[in-house]
């Protein structure tokens, strides 16, 4: 026999004294990603309201955006999303481009594919590494998460000399070409991958413990979704079949052939967004593969000068990011520098509908799905 | 450990020693059995600040290991820490938790400041809204240079940490003698903090170039 956890305001009615508990989680909590802070009021172990603080972490990166010159921006673009600096990178260099006009040679634009997907892979296999921590496995997932993040790792500091902030993009193309043996080197992690993905999904797909913590935990439906501008994996999981590497085909995407995973929209729980990014790897790999096998020889960057000054526009590049649509919007005013520089985030958009998911569930939920969610607040905050 | 190793510490001829361990008997000093035990398990504090934490997670990981050193132990409550990593930028918004958090840590405790921006600012120290180095509000043992650091200067940042644990003595242990080391927490007004800095830990250094009588016609020359 299971007893109905007590209703407060059935408590009231028998003339005992209750209250909400209001509780702040963060921003010093493991589960919390970084410095984010929920105000968090529960009746029992139900959430009822839901207030999410942040700007714990906010760093200016705007303002010091537009006190220097175009090319000076590109580092700090690495340190937005922490996890994705190649990405971050592409698409400041997408929208930056839309202002000079400059071609991008061929061999940089595959090699440009390569280190998004390479990127993709490291911020999905250790974004499900944190989820499945959330749900209270410490430690291994995280651990096999780690290891082949590592080996990427390595693939990008070969590269670009440093393991997380890469800085490898430039306008017109890339900073300098990949280092002799490089691109064999990726083929075999490339081609060893799946095998991972395989002992991964073995882990993790069905085990009783995550079917049963996640699915029907954190509905998001459709309408919701869409309304509220979510992109990225978390929307394709409540069902919009939406990528930009389809929609724009940025770069030289439309050369390739692969799938884009979507649900059929029923749920759009925490299950879904955890099955889209496994599934996104696979496809990820195959892209890659495609890439590496076509590679050509030639020139990694276009001719352009290091300082510019672009006539009075406004540019907007966006890429489909390992979380969602990275956008930066760019107003040039005949300077070297920027009058206006934005970043549309993914992570702060798909924030926003933390509260709708989490009304009326655990508070033990409330944790995983935004482990879900994937944020990271370097992008957040900003 | 070997006793060798225990009894390092204290001037014993070979012959003693031996006959001593034979009874079953070491004798050591006490700092040095306090030292060792401390520097071997050095329980961190689960503390994310930003770029940072995940190279602070990664030196937690198989490749590197944090635990041969015997830090694996990370705590997500600071009354369970020994040692706070601050990794990464501390805003103005964040340091008063900071404090707060290093307040509520037991003593014996230590901290090691991750990478530039825990240092001093870093690469956003032009920022508004940046605080230009945790040093001003909380005592530094370890500073580790870096955008971020590699997971192995976490380790070696350990091992200095280690070294210093080593030549600590009971007699001035704050954990014995103070007790517990609390620091009054920053005010964040919105804009600023208040105070700038704890003058307990931190004063702003000297200018070297600052000439104290400087007359005004210089000044009008150079800026000519």
């Amino acid at each position: 026999m299971t007893t109905a956890a007590p209703n407060y305001e059935l408590l009231q009615q028998e003339g005992l004294e209750t209250s909400l508990l209001e509780i702040s989680m963060g921003p010093h909590h493991p589960s919390t990603h970084g410095v984010f802070r929920m105000d968090v009021k529960l009746d029992g172990e139900t959430v009822v309201e839901l207030r999410p603080v942040f700007g714990y972490l906010h760093r200016n990166h705007e303002k010091l955006a537009e006190n220097m010159t175009y090319l000076s921006s590109m580092p700090f673009t690495d340190r937005l999303d922490y996890f994705n600096s190649m990405t971050n990178n592409w698409a400041y260099a997408l929208a930056a481009e839309k202002l000079i006009e400059v071609e991008v040679p061929e061999r940089a634009e595959y090699l440009r594919v390569i280190m998004a997907e390479l990127t993709r892979l490291v911020n999905h296999v250790t974004l499900v590494g944190f989820f499945v921590n959330d749900l209270g496995a410490l430690g291994t997932p995280l651990m096999y998460a780690f290891r082949e993040r590592e080996k990427i790792l390595d693939l990008f500091e070969q590269a670009s000399g440093a393991r997380m902030m890469c800085n490898y993009f430039r306008f017109g193309g890339l900073r300098n070409d990949v280092p002799e043996g490089w691109l064999d080197r990726t083929r075999e992690l490339v081609d060893r991958f799946p095998a991972f993905l395989d002992e991964y999904e073995q882990l993790l797909c069905e085990n009783e413990i995550i079917l049963s913590r996640t699915q029907g935990v954190g509905n998001l439906s459709r309408e919701l979704a869409v309304n509220a501008g979510i992109t990225g994996p978390m929307l394709r999981a409540s069902g919009v079949n939406y990528d930009l590497r389809k929609v724009d085909a940025y770069g030289i995407y439309d050369r390739f052939k692969f799938r884009v995973p979507y649900t059929d929209g029923d749920t759009g729980d925490c299950y879904d967004r955890f099955m889209i990014r496994m599934l996104e790897m696979r496809e990820s790999v195959a892209i890659l593969k495609q890439a590496l096998a076509d590679i050509p020889e030639g020139d990694i960057i276009g001719k352009v000068s290091k300082v510019f000054k672009p006539k009075p526009a406004e540019a907007y590049g966006r890429i489909e990011g390992p979380k969602g649509e990275l956008g930066f919007y760019l107003i040039a005013d005949g300077t070297t520098k920027p009058y206006r520089y934005r970043v549309r985030p993914p992570s702060l958009i798909n924030l926003t509908v933390l509260r709708d998911m989490c009304l009326g569930g655990k508070i033990a939920d409330a944790c995983i799905i935004l482990g879900s969610i994937d944020i990271v607040l370097g992008e957040v905050d900003r | 450990m070997t006793t060798e190793n225990l009894n390092a510490g204290m001037d014993l001829d070979d012959t003693t020693r031996s006959e001593l361990e034979r009874a079953g008997v070491i004798v050591s000093k006490v700092d040095f059995l306090y030292n060792w035990a401390r520097g071997g398990s050095v329980w961190p504090l689960t503390f994310g600040l930003a770029c940072c934490a995940i190279e602070m997670i990664a030196s937690a990981t198989s490749r590197f290991d944090i635990s041969r050193f015997g830090s694996e132990v990370f705590r997500p409550t600071p009354r369970q820490a020994d040692l706070m990593i601050v990794s990464g930028t501390v805003t103005k918004k964040m340091a008063p938790q900071v404090v707060r958090i290093y307040n509520q840590m037991p003593e014996p405790k230590w901290v090691i400041a991750m990478g530039a921006c825990a240092i001093s600012g870093g690469p956003f120290k032009q920022g508004y809204n940046v605080l230009k180095g945790i040093d001003r509000y909380i005592p530094v043992d370890v500073y580790l240079p870096g955008c971020p650091p590699r997971p192995e200067a976490v380790l070696q940042s350990l091992n200095y940490l280690q070294e210093k644990i080593r030549g600590m003595k009971i007699e001035d242990d704050p954990a014995f003698t103070k007790g517990r080391r609390q620091y009054p927490v920053p005010r964040f007004t919105g804009t600023d903090l208040e105070p700038p800095f704890n003058p307990e830990v931190w004063s702003p250094p000297e200018n070297p170039n600052a000439q104290p009588d400087e007359p005004c016609e210089s000044k009008e020359e150079a800026s000519v």
